[in-house]
């Protein structure tokens, strides 16, 4: 039986053709008719043994909807190919008709395991656009909630890289204590996740009676249960063998290919926008970077388990040092009234209702501010009009750049090695695809 | 000297054998599929409660129908046929991984009294038998046999998908299964030494008159077997046949409704069959003290009954545990650890026994035997550490010889 190619492939590559794609260094770019006929031709003794592998959009261990087409031998993975683009919705498009009071909203579903990132980096540029400073407890609950989000994104990723490596119950106790911290969040914010809590000016709310004490649970809960994941993971034998050595980078290749964050770091290079370009109070805690040796995926691994542990470190120093005062800004451009004087006041009601339908006037600007994110640096580029939504709003999502150190870190791995490294990468597609 | 004959054979064959024969069967059969219905519901109850969850909790008490209810629910879905699938041998290979797994387990003797000498006979419609199916000289020959059939399923079923991820998983299947059985003959085969006899009735008659064989063996070969089994059955940490991080289902996953259910099926079977054939030939099979007289019949089934269940348990508390080897180091481990070890075992073993015959000194050549041992293993792992550093010069060099463009620009 053959498969029917779509009208208007190649279906009539010539030897020599075939010979150069497959054998030079031929860049992959097949359509996958082209790639059925390249891979099975039955009737070529010719043939070698190669053959495309078509990964994703859905499998079990392509973290959500990558795709990629693997030239294999045997389970040799020779090249890759990711194919992006399966999770599109235009949100970049989207945020120029947004207002900047509406743009969280918008972001926060990019990084669907870190929202609060998202929306950190797009109202810190929108603060810088119009020129405000947020007060002190604003700055001090981002840092909180911001760091929480981190602790929370690490456990997701030590639940679902457990799970691509078999070990199942991983993936259950890494959910279990994100649970916690998420449970932290919905108190807080309302929401599990997509949040919207970080907004231009400030947050949404501030911290409920008794935060104290959860997130007091949260750091006497957390720990525990990491050094477990020492007992199951770290020092499991069969672990280490799938890790060690899968997967490597050097300094100089990460930084060719722009990767940033624990993929960066694990490479030994320490670099951390948290420490390197101070933005909220980073300056005022005390924490240290991680860098690993080898540039592999047990080292991906590792940092991000001790990132957990930093991230708890911070979190308990912000516990100490929280500044009471303002949640937002006092400006009136850009805060709205608060509801009791809304009812007196005639102004205070069409104030409010300008912000919430036209939105804030914002002056005209460019701007690029990144956060560092579990992931990598987080970017948020905005170019203003001086309207009140964005003319332009660019988000340079790590887990895209990341991507790109895929092919390089597969080559000539096992198929089981891909899965390993798709998930040390730890790629989030809603902010790949945007 | 005939070997093993069930007693019930001895005196011809006329009705009520044949009735026999065939109630036993019967009974076999379908005790073996309810048990698989309750070890699916068994081993997901267990991971639930290892895993912090509940479970299956719906259908029945504890969930114990939920089984059923998949088996149902599988039942009623389309039999899909995927359009390049080898359509005969697509249809057949559930039923060569479903019927080894059933068959295996005849051999298996599941109770009868062992103790104090004796030999297992139970009396039925006044007739005497042994509690199991069948007690063919070559018991356990007849088993490997079997094991080895159970690969053509899973390998067929992947060839005959048609499908790239099947026929990943059925190469996998066939290299894991037949290099793992291997060690698994090996360590089996230090039983024959010991036991003298390939009947699983003799064997286990044997183990009640001296000790077990997980002792008489030296535990090692126990060990080999219950890893190279836990390969041989493709259960984590060597479930890379069907790794569906990997390989999405593995060698299943063209098969839909009652055919991936065959399968399901069989692999359940095959694990409670490798648990009772290590029971018999390790940990002396349903033998284990008659407390009561009243129903002594009912003690020797429920030993057989607890140590089968210890198995599975492990299996279970395995999967939950382990994380997935990778190709190369499945290989690895049964190339160079496995099967060395079991072979060199099952050396010394032999040498002991023929010291023992010939009366000579056993302390001497235990020293001696264990010292040319280590240097096999020496030899053995220095002759490993050269290839593999041969290797990685010729990964160097081709790796230089590429260096021209930077990695991870312009290809791929």
């Amino acid at each position: 039986m053959s498969i029917e190619a779509p009208e208007g492939t190649h279906t009539d590559l010539d030897s020599a053709e075939r010979v150069h794609r497959r054998d030079g260094s031929a860049v992959l770019r097949v359509s996958e008719a082209e790639a059925f006929e390249l891979a099975g031709d039955p009737d070529n003794p010719d043939d070698d043994e190669r053959m495309i592998l078509n990964m994703g959009p859905s499998h079990p261990s392509t973290h959500g909807v990558l795709r990629l087409m693997l030239e294999m031998e045997g389970e040799t993975v020779l090249r890759t190919k990711p194919v992006i683009g399966y999770l599109h919705t235009g949100m970049e498009k989207t945020g120029e008709n947004l207002s900047y009071l509406q743009g969280p909203t918008n972001v926060t579903r990019m990084d669907y395991a870190a929202p609060l990132f998202s929306e950190l980096a797009f109202s810190l540029a929108t603060e810088k656009l119009l020129g405000i400073e947020v007060p002190p407890r604003a700055t001090w609950i981002r840092m909180l909630m911001c760091e929480l989000n981190r602790v929370a994104s690490h456990l997701l990723f030590q639940a679902t890289n457990g799970m691509d490596l078999g070990a199942v119950s991983m993936m259950i106790y890494g959910w279990r204590e994100r649970e916690e911290v998420l449970r932290f969040f919905e108190k807080v914010t309302g929401l599990r996740m997509n949040h919207n809590y970080i907004r231009p000016g400030g947050v949404a709310a501030d911290l409920p009676d008794g935060w104290q004490d959860d997130v007091r649970r949260l750091l006497d809960l957390i720990p525990p249960r990491l050094d477990e994941y020492d007992t199951l993971l770290t020092g499991q034998p069969i672990f280490r063998e799938r890790l060690q050595g899968v997967g490597v980078m050097t300094p100089a290749e990460a930084l060719a290919l722009s990767a940033t964050g624990p993929i960066l770091r694990s490479t030994g290079y320490a670099w951390d926008l948290r420490r390197d370009e101070p933005y909220l109070a980073y300056d005022q805690v005390d924490f240290d970077v991680l860098v690993g040796t080898y540039g592999d995926s047990f080292d991906r691994f590792a940092i991000r388990l001790n990132e957990t542990r930093e991230s708890l470190r911070i979190v308990e120093q912000i516990l100490d040092q929280m500044p009471s005062g303002d949640y937002r800004t006092q400006d009136k451009k850009v805060t709205p009234p608060p509801r009791a004087r809304i009812d007196d006041s005639m102004e205070a009601l069409i104030h409010h209702f300008k912000i919430f339908t036209e939105g804030f006037h914002v002056p005209e600007g460019e701007v690029y501010v990144a956060v560092e994110s579990p992931r990598g640096e987080l970017g948020c580029y905005l170019v203003s009009d001086g309207g009140p939504n964005p003319y332009r709003m660019h988000i340079r999502g790590p887990s895209f750049v990341n991507l790109q150190t895929l092919p390089h870190l597969m080559e000539g791995g096992l198929i089981a090695d891909a899965v390993a490294v798709i998930s040390s990468v730890d790629p989030i597609m809603g902010e790949v695809d945007r | 000297m005939i070997l093993a004959v069930d007693p019930l054979l001895v005196d011809g064959i006329d009705l009520a054998v044949v009735l026999i024969v065939l109630l036993k069967a019967g009974v076999a059969f379908a005790m073996l599929l309810v048990s698989a219905m309750l070890v699916i519901w068994f081993e997901r109850k267990l991971i639930s409660d290892m895993q912090n969850r509940i479970g299956p909790a719906m259908a029945g008490p504890w969930g114990i129908l939920q089984t059923l209810a998949d088996g149902i629910k599988l039942f009623f879905k389309e039999d899909l046929l995927p359009a390049r699938a080898d359509r005969v041998v697509f249809r057949l290979a559930p039923y060569l991984s479903l019927v080894p797994a059933f068959v295996a387990f005849a051999i298996v003797p599941v109770g009868g009294d062992f103790t104090g000498g004796g030999d297992g006979t139970v009396s039925m419609f006044g007739r005497s038998t042994f509690l199991q199916v069948a007690d063919p000289p070559v018991g356990v020959l007849f088993f490997l046999a079997l094991s080895s059939i159970a690969v053509y399923g899973v390998m067929l079923a992947g060839w005959s998908s048609g499908s790239k991820y099947p026929l990943l998983g059925s190469v996998r299947a066939s290299a894991q299964m037949i290099s793992y059985e291997a060690a698994l003959g090996l360590a089996i085969a230090t039983v024959f030494l010991t036991s003298g006899s390939l009947s699983t009735h003799e064997i286990v008659v044997g183990q009640s008159a001296t000790t077990w064989n997980v002792l008489a063996t030296g535990i090692v070969p126990f060990w080999i077997f219950l890893i190279a089994g836990t390969a041989e059955l493709n259960r984590p940490p060597f479930d890379l046949v069907e790794a569906e991080q990997e390989l999405v289902g593995g060698f299943h996953t063209e098969y839909s409704s009652m055919r991936f259910a065959l399968f399901f099926l069989s692999e359940f079977m095959n694990m409670i069959t490798m648990s009772a054939i290590a029971v018999t030939l390790f940990l002396g099979g349903p033998a284990g003290p008659i407390v009561t007289q009243r129903l002594a019949w009912v003690w020797p089934l429920f030993w057989f009954f607890l140590k089968v269940m210890a198995f599975l348990f492990t299996f279970v508390w395995l999967r939950a545990t382990l994380p997935r080897l990778r190709y190369d180091q499945l290989m690895d481990l049964g190339w160079k650890v496995l099967i060395p070890t079991a072979l060199g075992w099952f050396l010394l073993i032999a040498t002991l026994d023929i010291a023992r015959d010939l009366g000579w000194p056993t302390v001497p050549v235990v020293v001696i035997g264990v010292l040319v041992l280590w240097g096999g293993a020496a030899l053995l792992s220095s002759a490993v550490r050269k290839a593999r550093a041969e290797r990685l010069e010729d990964a160097e060099a081709d790796r230089d010889e590429r260096a021209g463009t930077p990695a991870g620009h312009g290809e791929a």
